[in-house]
């Protein structure tokens, strides 16, 4: 079965620099990749390569659709849904009409409707603040926020840049177990970018290490978790 | 008193007129923090092409409906092929280029329809308002037309997936293109509401003030001190500011200044403002982290 996502010889630039030097990965169909690496290595960068929001060159195939040269807005439209770095959420309106947004391009009102259920089931704080500005809820909340508004998409691929950002363990926890549920119970595939490697690796079933915008190791999760240098470097037992 | 209430209303009509130029304004601020300055030259425009309807035998509320459609697409494509290649320039480039814009609509204006003024139609009756001595009907027929807008307006916004859109891309453009949003037309959709709002403003203030090309400088003027009062980042709050504007400025006309120096306070109001409090009344203070 071919690859939900398929990278290959993948560069990106910020203006004359080059932060990614031709790099190859791929999200099975229903899977869960990770991308981990040190800061600065181009991990976030890859996650905006692929949304379309920066210059690229090289290959990204969607589904066996070529949408390297598409706009972040079309790639959106194919069921990409990407949860940014600092979240993203839309601070001054309220938090139904930041889950209103999320599913902007869908046409299928019914099923919308639902869908706004399926966010507050899973994320209940939400629906208890669904009237206040988004801006007033804690750092944690507006993760679930910036979660569920990426699930009102009703996406085939799910972009998260550091869903554990700055959250306290326990929530870090909730929110993972979320993730898993989704993956498991609606097999909506992941691109996973995050601190803690061995959440990410925990969670994800193939793995990649980017250094300084190459890819140095990739291979089931299994074989990284399990790998002396990465252990020494990464997970730090 | 009864030449002051008088004077009140009449302020309030002209302060409908400011209010809904504020009002476009505001929807290009609020996407671009820019001010147009041209805003006010394509409501000329706009008045000169529902005369040209007019005159061509369309009657007036056609010629109304189709003015303002067709400004609706003029700012559309104003936005598409003079602003988007200059969206990312520095704000001082594009000052000029909106006031090159200025120059160049009422230049094409005056080349068109020359600067000698001409007399536009109301609307409405040419009597007072329902045997009221104290306020024309197109006096009256403006206010109206400025509050449904303001409520055609706060229901698009409010309500409308749409409206939430351009909401959204104003507040936030890399999330909102997340989401699927096509940020960019957003800008040109605000820029042809603003130019639809404008041509509106431009077809009330015309009868009162006669059509010439050089109508709309002074009005920009008090929009603009109205927006500011108002707040400019606030819609309501600049047709608040609008009206206020509208009936200090005839008050201070009558009984102070005298109508010759009547523009030297919309300059001093912007000032004070300014100086005063820059958010203006309803508008809200951007806080930078430093």
């Amino acid at each position: 079965m071919a690859a939900l996502l398929e990278v290959d010889g993948l560069e990106a630039f910020y203006g004359p620099t080059q932060a990614l030097h031709g790099i190859k990965f791929a999200v099975e169909q229903g899977g869960i990749t990770t991308i981990l690496g040190a800061n600065g290595a181009g991990k976030t960068t890859t996650l905006r390569a692929v949304c379309g929001m920066i210059r690229t060159v090289g290959s990204i195939r969607f589904d066996g659709q070529a949408i390297d040269g598409l706009s972040t807005a079309e790639i959106v439209r194919l069921g990409v849904a990407h949860v940014p770095e600092g979240r993203g959420t839309f601070v001054e309106l309220t938090v139904e009409e930041n889950l209103k947004l999320g599913a902007y391009t869908r046409q299928d009102e019914s099923q919308v409707a639902a869908d706004f259920e399926r966010v507050y089931q899973h994320f209940p704080v939400l629906a208890e603040r669904r009237g206040q500005q988004a801006g007033t809820l804690s750092g944690g909340e507006q993760q679930m926020l910036a979660i569920g508004r990426a699930l009102m998409l009703r996406p085939r691929l799910l972009v998260l840049d550091e869903p554990s950002f700055g959250l306290a363990p326990m929530l870090v926890e909730g929110i993972f177990g979320i993730m898993r549920a989704i993956n498991a119970d609606e097999g909506v595939s992941m691109l996973l970018v995050e601190q803690n490697a061995s959440l990410a690796l925990g969670l994800a079933d193939h793995a990649y290490l980017l250094e300084t915008g190459e890819v140095v190791m990739s291979g089931s999760s299994d074989v990284l978790q399990n790998d002396e240098s990465i252990r020494r470097s990464y997970l730090g037992y | 008193m009864e030449f002051f209430i008088q004077q009140v209303l009449a302020g309030l009509a002209t302060g409908g007129i400011y209010a809904s130029l504020a009002l476009a304004l505001v929807m290009i601020y609020q996407a671009t923090n820019l001010v147009n300055f041209a805003q006010g030259e394509m409501a000329m425009f706009s008045t000169y092409i529902a005369w040209s309807l007019i005159n061509a035998g369309l009657p007036y509320w056609g010629a109304f409906a189709l003015a303002v459609g067709l400004s609706f697409l003029g700012g559309v494509i104003v936005e598409r092929v003079i602003i988007r290649p200059v969206e990312n320039a520095p704000i001082l480039a594009l000052v000029i280029v909106f006031i090159a814009l200025l120059v160049i609509f009422n230049s094409i204006a005056g080349w068109i329809y020359t600067y000698t003024i001409k007399e536009f139609p109301s609307p409405f009756p040419d009597q007072p308002f329902m045997g009221n001595v104290y306020i024309s009907s197109h006096d009256m027929g403006a206010i109206g037309m400025t509050i449904a807008m303001v409520v055609v307006l706060f229901l698009f916004f409010r309500f409308t997936p749409l409206g939430l859109a351009m909401r959204a891309a104003a507040q936030n453009p890399e999330s909102s293109r997340l989401v699927g949003i096509r940020v960019s037309w957003m800008l040109a959709l605000g820029w042809g509401m603003a130019a639809a709002i404008g041509a509106v403003a431009g077809m009330m203030v015309a009868p009162t003030l006669f059509l010439d090309p050089n109508m709309m400088g002074g009005v920009l003027l008090y929009a603009f001190a109205a927006a500011l009062l108002g707040g400019i980042s606030s819609p309501g709050g600049a047709v608040f500011g609008g009206f206020v504007v509208g009936v200090t400025e005839n008050l201070v006309g009558t009984y102070i200044i005298g109508d010759e120096l009547k523009l030297s306070f919309a300059l001093v109001l912007i000032v004070g403002v300014l100086v005063i409090k820059p958010s203006g009344i309803f508008g809200k203070a951007v806080v930078h982290r430093v």
